[in-house]
Order: structure tokens, then sequence, then C-alpha cells
């Protein structure tokens, strides 16, 4: 009999914490099916954010660091610099990538450190309860915009692999989601062209990933998956945003623009 | 050499393998020196961050990977640092974080101040955690103070602070560098560098059982316990038969030596305590001087931090008097000497020819 599918060997056999249809348990899969696939298990280092997430490395069977809220891209390119051979990722929501470490995301993806980003967009900071995160849709309801978030007062939705994709240090970065099995095939190809953008030493890559979140949504799984195809991608539009893997080289002589 | 680029010199003969800075005065030279000499070198990293936030957060990152690294700053930047130093005191990771500190609070000056002494004393950032803190006074120290610096932060697994000033850093002195740069950087064997061969690592705080980080708490207060006993250190000068003893570290301690030079010509029986760890403090020490001496003057360039700590060890068994110039006004010896003097006939420790 043939076994067509299996626990991924990197990935810890470990019950999911996550709520009922949240995306994180879909990605860790995905994360540990590409480690398997690539054969790097035993050379990746994850830096986990505060968040729902901070408890990736009870499933994720690989080298792991907490970070400080935002700091994570800092704290990869530390790593990586100390030790190159490494494959460094961030694994980062939208409130810590997008908010609070904008800062550290976009030069670190200007420095062209050789670090991959993980970047879930669930539209709100999930773990503290709901509040409104830079990625919250216009409009929309949430603990700290209870009426709505009025752009006015609260600013736009912010589209942060756009932004980062105008830096030259950045050579990959595509948009997927979670939300459909066609997506989830689609992300987990993005996440491997990351981590082979890594490989390849060419700069940094990133893949944001919408992803359900049911339980601060007020909605049920299916809806959320709904949510996320009907609205969310409205707003951020599913695809590849920056592909310079092919025409930037590792020795700089090339720009990835 | 200027002190700034003796600590870049002595930390990269001390296996410094990772360096990152972000500018701010009065410890640019600093960092210019590891963008020279630091980031060409086999194996090692230069990086100038985009904040002194994301420096201390990639000198943490190098920790992990089980490097010798290093940051430096000065006052308003250290205070960034904050974050990224509790974070490593927490996960029991080594660090030297260098504060060529200036005057404060707020944007302050570029003059040298001694007004950082609580923050790096009492931690400094969020939790309850100690840093080493070094107090090195001539240029010489501050390259020998580095070495020791690195050398304690892998003993203890602690993040080790070098407190100088803007005085210190910009000083050009003679000095003698007694090691040379290893020819192979060391590698922490508990580092973070992928699971190849072993089980996977975990390095983190965040627990949702508040038994284990009482658990954490305690296993890092013993380690200050011993170093407590082990690693505090000070230089006396002249207190054998000192009437009056003054305290004072840093720059502060160089313009009360002068001081104390020409008091002692005039013929007063006055001697200096310098502790050269502010923590841990030496209250042992100072506690043994009180059966000695009759009076100590605290002299700092802040309004009196470290006096709190003088006063512990006294523990009122002797009066204690402070003189403190803030807000990166540099005292000169003949100052303090005013000072001393007045303080001595006052105080009637005139002792009879």
């Amino acid at each position: 009999m043939k076994k067509v599918y299996r626990r991924p060997k990197s990935l810890k056999r470990a019950a999911f914490h996550y709520c009922p249809g949240c995306g994180h348990s879909i990605v860790h899969r995905l994360l540990t099916e590409v480690f398997d696939e690539m054969n790097i298990q035993d050379k990746v280092i994850g830096i986990p954010p505060p968040g729902c997430s901070v408890f990736a490395y009870h499933y994720l069977d690989i080298d792991m660091a907490e970070s400080a809220h935002g700091r994570g891209a800092a704290v990869a390119t530390g790593l990586k610099r100390a030790y190159p051979d490494a494959l460094v990722f961030t694994y980062q929501g939208d409130g810590d990538l997008a908010a609070i470490g904008t800062a550290e995301t976009i030069h670190a993806a200007n420095r062209g450190e050789r670090i991959t980003s993980i970047f879930i967009n669930n539209a709100v900071y999930g773990m503290t309860g709901g509040q409104m995160a830079p990625t919250t849709l216009s409009n929309m309801k949430t603990t700290t915009t209870p009426y709505g978030r009025d752009t006015r007062l609260e600013g736009y939705p912010v589209r942060m692999s756009e932004m980062v994709a105008l830096v030259k240090g950045a050579v990959y970065i595509e948009r997927t989601a979670v939300n459909s099995p066609a997506n989830i095939k689609k992300t987990k190809k993005a996440i491997r062209k990351a981590f082979q953008a890594q490989i390849d030493d060419l700069g940094y890559s990133l893949v944001e990933i919408l992803s359900p979140c049911p339980t601060n949504w007020k909605m049920n799984p299916l809806e959320s998956w709904q949510w996320v195809e009907n609205e969310m991608t409205k707003e951020f539009p599913l695809g590849l945003i920056k592909d310079a893997t092919r025409t930037k080289d590792s020795t700089g002589k090339r720009d990835a623009d | 050499m200027y002190g700034n680029a003796a600590i870049g010199e002595a930390a990269i003969r001390a296996g410094c393998q990772c360096y990152f800075g972000y500018p701010i005065t009065p410890q640019n030279e600093l960092t210019e020196y590891m963008a020279t000499n630091l980031s060409r070198r086999k194996g090692c990293s230069f990086v100038q961050a985009e904040s002194e936030v994301s420096a201390i957060n990639m000198v943490y990152g190098a920790s992990l990977a089980g490097v010798r690294t290093m940051t430096s700053s000065s006052s308003p930047g250290i205070s960034l640092k904050q974050e990224g130093i509790s974070y490593l005191a927490a996960c029991e990771l080594p660090a030297v974080i260098v504060n060529i500190s200036r005057g404060g609070p707020g944007l302050g000056s570029i003059s040298a101040a001694q007004s950082d002494y609580f923050q790096s004393t009492r931690g400094g950032g969020h939790g309850d955690y100690r840093t080493i803190v070094l107090a090195p006074s001539s240029v010489q120290e501050l390259a020998d103070l580095t070495h020791r610096a690195f050398d304690l932060a892998d003993r203890y697994r602690i993040p080790v602070i070098i407190l100088g000033d803007g005085m210190l850093g910009q000083m050009m002195e003679p000095l003698e560098f007694k090691y040379d740069a290893p020819s192979e950087l060391p590698v922490r064997s508990d580092a973070l560098r992928g699971a190849k061969g072993r089980p996977s690592r975990i390095v983190k705080t965040f627990t949702s059982r508040p038994t284990e980080l009482e658990e954490l708490n305690w296993s890092l207060f013993r380690r200050y316990r011993l170093i407590e006993k082990e690693e505090t250190t000070y230089e006396i000068y002249l207190v054998e038969d000192a009437e009056l003893v003054v305290v004072a570290f840093g720059a502060a301690a160089r313009i009360a030596k002068g001081a104390i030079r020409n008091a002692r010509a005039n013929g007063l029986k006055v001697g200096m305590f310098r502790p050269i760890t502010l923590w841990p403090f030496p209250y042992e020490k100072i506690s043994e001087l009180t059966q000695t001496t009759k009076h100590f003057l605290v002299f700092e360039m802040n309004m009196g931090q470290m006096i709190e700590d003088v006063k512990l060890a006294v523990e009122g068994k002797r009066e204690i008097s402070f003189y403190g110039r803030p807000g990166g006004v540099i005292p000169t010896p003949s100052e303090v000497l005013r000072v001393i003097t007045r303080l001595y006939y006052q105080k009637g420790l005139k002792t009879e020819k």
C-alpha cells in the first residue's frame, strides 16, 4: 500500500493549540513539508513572534528563538550575519511585521539580508484579542475600532508587501492565502521559492499569507474562508509581487529591479 | 589612541565577531573603528543598523548563533536598547554593551556625564534582572575592561555593560594591548546553528506557567549571587590612614585623584575608593572602610546616584557628603580640591601636626 499523506518529519508530534479554522496550523504544516522536501530541517532557524504563534516552537522541530515584538528581522539579521550557513526565517503577524516592526523589516529587506519572512496577515491583533492591525480593512470592526475603521482617523490598510517590494534588496515577494486547497498549494510553492532565494544567496524574501482568524472575526471557519476570498483579497490582491531571482545574482553585480 | 578606538581594538582582540551600531555622539569613533577594522575581517560582520533598537536585537541574534558580539551607543541610544538587554538577560545570552554616556535627561548634551548610573546598575529594562557594569577610568582600562567584559559575559551568560563617558571616549592616551586577536573565533557550544545531529533547541522565556518563570528568576539570581561573590572589583588609593575617603567612579575618579594628590601635598589625609564594578557594587569593602575613616565624600558627575549604594554600604555608621555636577559639566580637580578642603575643616578632620 502506498502512503500518500503523513506527518512531516519536521513537525513535532503535538496537538496544535490554535482555534478551529485558524490559518497558523496550515502554514506550520506547509513550512514543515517544505523543510522536509528541501531537506533543510537541520539548517533552518526560526524566529517566532510574540502573538498566537509564539508557541510555533512547540510544533516545528527545528532550532527556534523568541524575539521581541517587531524585532524579528533584526534578530534574524544578527543570526544570519554571525552564522551565514543557517537558513533563517521570521514568522510574523501583521501587527508585528507591519506596525511595530516596519523599520526592522524594510531595512533588513533593503540590506538584502539573506533571510525569509513568513508574514501572516489576518487583519487583526490575534493573541491580544482582536484589536485593529495596520492591515485591518476600512470600516472593519475590531475591539479598538468598535464603530468600524474610519480611514480619516485610523488610516488605511497597509500593503506591506508592496512597500517592501520597492527596495532593491528584496528579491522575492508573493502574496498568497490559505483559504482553499488551491491557494494552500500556491502558498507552499511560494514558501519554497522564498527559501530557495535564500539558499541561492540572492537577498530578502517575503511571503505574505492571508490567513483566517474566525475567533476574532466572529465568524465560523467556513465564513472566514469566504471572507478572505470576498473581502480581504480586494484590499490585498493575491499573486506575485516581485521576483528578481532570475535577474539578480549573488555577487551583487545585477540589481533586483 | 582614542578611548573609543581602544574599546574597538580590544573587542577585536577579545574575539568579537559581530558589531552592530548606530551613530550617536560621543561614541561614533568606536562604530567607525569597527567599520574600518572589523567589517572586512574573515568571518566577522559589521552592520550600521537602522536604530539602536535594531542594533541590540542584531546583537541578540548574533549571540544566539554563539559568537562574541557587541554594540555601543550613548545615553539616549542606551535607553532604546533596554528592551533588547532585558531579552538578553532573560534568555541568558552573553553580549557586551558599551555606553559612552552623555548629559541627560532627554537629548541632553554631548559632553561627559554619569547620569546613567541608575539605568545601568538597576537593570534598566523591564523585569527582575541584573547586568554586570564595568566602569573604566582610563584608556588603558577601557581596553582591559573590554576584554574582561567579553570573558565575564561568556562565563556567566549575562549581558555586560561598559559604562564610560564622553571624556573617556574622546580622550587620547598611550596604552598597551595585553592580548593578540585569537586565530580562531570562539563559538559557544550551546549556539543555535540548526539541529544537525542533535535534537532541536528552543531559546525562549515566554511561558504560560508562572512557576516556570519563577524558576528562571531563581536561577538567574543564584548566578547573580555568585557574580557578587566572585567578580566585585575596586581600586583603593591612599585609604590606609585617610580621615576622609572620596568615593568616585569612572572619569570622576580621575578628577578626584588629581584633587587628592594636591590635598595630600597640603597635609590632608584624604584617600579614594573607586568601584570598578558598579554592579556588583563593592558594599563589603566600603563597609570595612567605615572602621578606619571618619567621613565619606561621594563625588559624581550627576545629582547623586551612586551615593545610594554608598549609603547602603555605610549603613549610617559614618556621615556621607555629596558633591556633584550634572548635565555634562566636567568639574576640575581644583574645584574638587576646594570641596575636599572645606569639608575637611568643617568636619573637624584636621589632624594635629
